[in-house]
């Protein structure tokens, strides 16, 4: 809302494929007149209706919120999922980042368990499979006690809340070059294990997830990091190890 | 013409009510309760709540929503907080004042007895909430902190830093999936709701179109439940995530579901005010902000100064001006209203001068940077990120934007629509908020009305039919099939000029100007005649692009603006038939000499209900009338 907004003008090569059987190439477009206040998807919203105008196919991107919390909306923009700038989902992500003349790549979040559906979007249904392998506490509604009867020391308060804070977009996947979803996996895990109302299921929880991940097709984590890096929402990798010990641990105590 | 609507409400005084309902209710025997299919639409708080109780009671579910996984529904971007009338803060609150304190904020336009069982059942929605794991604020002693919120005069409000929405959904995705894992529930993403199948005068079924391949599909139940959010994207800008829309209600309705009090929409007061062309929507800032942030505008006429150079006593800080006794803090639709009067006398800041500011440099003075920053340090980064600005630095600019729609469709006490079978939840009914809806009461709503009020109405539905066998080849299954398709093909072969956008734009534009935060007579009489012709040239010239077999985009988009079209002209019918002004529904023809909203309690304390007669054509009018027995009718004073 800078009072003077700069236009700027940007080439885009963009991935384009039609469905899941459909191989894909690269187009080119021009992005012109693109006011620095607007968002990267108010950017490829201008493209579109150009592209609408002149009878071309628009280009499919996932997106709800704009705000940067539901975890629809990524693509990598010039190798970096959700583009260039730290802690910032595509939808945040404004135009000003860019500079007038610059060329930028767009391509779908890649990874054999997130197969491309059309353009831009692919298909994420293996999160949920994973959650639906464990992730919750096995509650019934109705049948619970009186919400202060559980006290929460802040700092495991917190850092639940922090882990608990990944919108599920699949940014960690997209730029770890295994493919490996060990960051998402983990704040999930770490999220109800820090909380003393995930303790019963704790182990069988922490098994069950990380097996289906393994059946999905993920890759395996190697310490690269990147997926710290990529996360819009800052998740830390310190939940991977805190996974691992937990893992390790009801492997051991499962074997009976 | 007027038929009475019967709200099914329990006799009796207003705090027995449920638990005389809860105990006359007719229930299904635990082995049949399996034997019975229940289609649940919409997967936000209100949709993935009712889906999961009603699969842990042994119903068999099938759940669907527009987006890829039930998280993603729209509830996620609620920031501030719920509700519950716990009173850990030993700070007077009780159920009685919950209540109290809703019917009056919705402006005496809600119904009592819902209102009531709402405030009921508010704690138990946060015990449930904790037990899933839910990571509330907590205090050092390890109990929940609560906060004050919208004007509340009780701190009730519980809250996950900005994201009470997504760590209320997760805990509600997880009790979804959790029913997923065990079989009975069926989950089907991104799948749109495109009819309602209505057989025997009961609702039966769904079409919707497989967004991944464009195939239609049909599904088949004893019992509908419609939670599909709100239609404040009619507007085209507002804080509503991009996909929210009103074609789920709007087709139900066309199917015979009365539509209830449409011009009820909340125009929330701080939002980033618009700033270009290419703008598709508008971003909250919560409202939490003006528990410390100071609202003004230069006192001088399209002053162009920087604020920092405007000394104090040039500045009007006019809600504190006006209203004393709650200043910064009054109602949404208040400090809505206020902000569009002083931008309307031309005293309004930024390039667009639709826009006042929102100072913190007071607060920061008092309580210390640090202070402000743990309290909104995301809200400010929020801010910054979209605007490039920064509130520690230069006081905020906000304008009102379209936020949440207290119209919905009609429900009587049990959530269930004047289609039998067909029950509505959350945001998509009217039930509970009147013509206001205060801050976090929707969450409080959404989950009161999926995990405590439907699970135990659907059963009493059910248990009192007895419903015949029927499958997706029952020809009315087959004729709603057909017409969905019908509508898909004739939007394809249209191939006009205008791109769907544009005449959303144009639509949303006029029903802003029209029968936005003031309405007055002459104006929402233009919008009447203008609607249709924007219809008719939509049907005439707008371009879809693509194939309806496939992955199309465009073509969702279409869908619902069409129906957006439809359903515009029956708000603004609606905004024009309610002579009175009563929160967030302001007719320039009933003020105060204050110019505050005047209500006319012998000639509108009612509910509208319309009946759908026919696009085009006009919707027959049912009126519920309201009774308040325990909340004096009273002008709503803030001063
Ligand atoms: C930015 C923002 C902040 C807010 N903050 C607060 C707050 O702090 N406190 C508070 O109490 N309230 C808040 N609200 C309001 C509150 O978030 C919503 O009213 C509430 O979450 C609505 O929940 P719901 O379950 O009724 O619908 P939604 O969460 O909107 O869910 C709708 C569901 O229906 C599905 N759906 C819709 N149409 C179709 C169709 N045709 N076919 C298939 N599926 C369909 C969608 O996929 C989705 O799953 C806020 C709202 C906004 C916009
Ligand atoms: S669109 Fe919701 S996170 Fe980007």
């Amino acid at each position: 809302m800078s009072n003077a907004a700069k236009k700027i003008n940007l080439n885009l090569k963009v991935w384009r494929q039609k469905n899941a059987e459909d191989k894909g190439y690269f187009d080119v477009y021009k992005a012109e007149g693109i006011d620095q206040d607007a968002s990267f998807l108010e950017m490829l919203d201008v493209v579109n209706e150009g592209l609408s105008k002149q009878g071309k196919d628009p280009i499919a991107f996932d997106h709800d919120c704009r705000e940067g919390i539901c975890g629809m909306c990524g693509a990598v923009v010039n190798g970096h999922a959700h583009g260039p700038k730290a802690k910032t989902t595509l939808c945040q992500l404004h135009m000003r980042t860019f500079s007038n003349g610059q060329t930028l790549v767009i391509e779908p979040f890649r990874s054999r368990a997130l197969p491309v559906q059309k353009d831009l979007i692919v298909d994420r249904s293996a999160f949920d499979r994973v959650i639906a392998s464990g992730g919750f506490i096995s509650v019934r509604t109705g049948s619970v006690q009186d919400a202060n009867n559980i006290p929460v020391e802040k700092k495991s308060a917190d850092l639940a809340f922090d882990a608990a804070s990944c919108i599920g977009c699949a940014a960690c996947v997209a730029a770890c070059p295994n493919a490996s979803a060990m960051l998402f996996v983990s704040a999930k895990v770490s999220h109800l294990a820090l909380l003393p109302q995930g303790q019963p299921e704790r182990s069988r929880r922490v098994l069950g997830m990380v097996e289906q991940m393994d059946t999905e097709g993920f890759g395996n984590c190697s310490n690269e990091y990147q997926c710290e890096a990529a996360c819009p929402k800052g998740i830390s990798v310190q939940n991977i190890a805190r996974m691992n010990r937990d893992y390790a641990h009801a492997r051991f105590t499962s074997e009976d | 013409m007027s038929k009475q609507l019967e709200s099914h409400i329990p006799e009796g005084p207003v705090k027995d009510k449920w638990t005389k309902a809860k105990f006359e209710n007719k229930l299904v025997n635990p082995a049949n309760k399996r034997k019975f299919k229940v289609l649940v639409v919409g997967t936000g708080l209100a949709g993935a709540s009712a889906a999961a109780t009603l699969s842990e009671l042994g119903y068999q579910v099938q759940s669907f929503c527009f987006q890829d996984s039930p998280r993603r529904a729209h509830s996620i971007a609620a920031q501030g907080g719920i509700n519950a009338a716990k009173n850990y803060q030993g700070d007077g609150d009780s159920v009685h004042r919950l209540f109290y304190d809703t019917v009056k904020g919705g402006d005496f336009r809600s119904r009592e007895a819902n209102v009531h069982r709402l405030a009921e059942v508010s704690s138990n929605i946060v015990d449930q909430c904790v037990a899933q794991g839910v990571p509330f604020a907590r205090e050092y002693g390890g109990l929940l902190d609560n906060r004050s919120f919208g004007g509340a005069q009780v701190s009730r409000t519980f809250y996950a830093k900005g994201q009470t929405g997504q760590q209320l959904l997760i805990g509600a995705y997880s009790a979804l999936m959790k029913e997923v894992s065990t079989g009975s529930v069926e989950l089907f993403t991104r799948r749109e709701m495109l009819e309602l199948v209505v057989i025997d005068g009961k609702a039966r079924g769904i079409i919707v179109r497989n967004l991944i391949t464009g195939g239609m599909e049909t599904y088949m139940g004893d019992a509908v439940m419609l939670c599909t959010g709100g239609y404040g994207n009619v507007f085209y800008l507002s804080t509503n995530a991009m996909g929210s829309n009103v074609t789920a209600t709007w087709r139900a309705h066309k199917k015979g579901a009365y539509f209830a009090n449409p011009c009820y929409t909340q125009i929330h007061p701080t939002c980033i005010p618009v700033h270009g062309e290419y703008q598709s929507k508008l971003t909250l800032m919560s409202e939490s902000l003006r528990n410390d942030g100071r609202v003004w505008v230069p006192e001088a006429k399209n002053d162009k100064r920087k604020a920092s150079d405007i000394p104090e006593e040039e500045r009007d800080y006019y809600l504190e001006r006006k209203y004393p006794s709650f200043g910064n803090l009054v109602p949404r639709d208040i400090a809505s209203r206020n902000a569009k009067y002083v931008c309307d006398e031309g005293k309004g800041v930024g390039a667009t001068g639709l826009a006042v500011y929102l100072d913190f440099s007071d607060s920061i003075k008092r309580l210390g940077q640090k202070t402000i920053e743990n309290r909104y340090g995301n809200l400010f980064d929020m801010y910054e990120q979209i605007t490039g600005s920064s509130p520690y630095e230069e006081p905020m600019m906000i304008y009102p934007a379209v936020h949440y729609t207290m119209g919905g469709l009609w429900v009587d006490y049990n959530l269930m629509t004047s289609i039998p079978g067909l029950f509505c939840l959350g945001e998509a009914n009217f039930s509970d908020h009147g013509a206001n809806r205060l801050g976090a009461s929707a969450l409080m709503q959404g989950l009161s009305d999926g995990y405590f009020v439907a699970p135990y109405t659907l059963g009493n539905y059910l248990a009192q039919q007895d419903l015949a066998q029927v499958d997706a080849t029952h020809p009315d299954a087959v004729k709603a099939l057909s017409s969905a398709q019908e509508r898909i093909d004739k939007l394809l072969a249209i191939k006009g000029e205008r791109t769907v956008d544009d005449f959303h734009k144009e639509l949303g534009l006029l029903l802003w100007d029209k029968c936005g935060m003031s309405r007055n007579e002459a104006g929402l009489k233009e919008a009447l005649v203008k609607i249709p012709k924007i219809r008719d040239e939509f049907w005439e010239n707008v371009n879809v692009m693509g194939s309806p077999g496939e992955l199309n985009q465009t073509l969702e988009k279409a869908g619902r603006v069409a129906d957006f079209l439809e359903f515009g002209e029956l708000m603004v019918k609606d905004a024009l038939e309610r002579k009175e002004s009563c929160g967030g529904h302001f007719r320039e023809e009933s003020q105060t000499e204050g110019g505050e909203a005047l209500r006319d309690d012998e000639n509108f304390a009612h509910v509208a209900a319309w009946e759908f007669n026919g696009v085009g054509e006009v919707p027959i009018l049912h009126k519920e009338a309201l009774i308040f027995e325990n909340v004096a009718l009273a002008q709503r004073s803030y001063k």
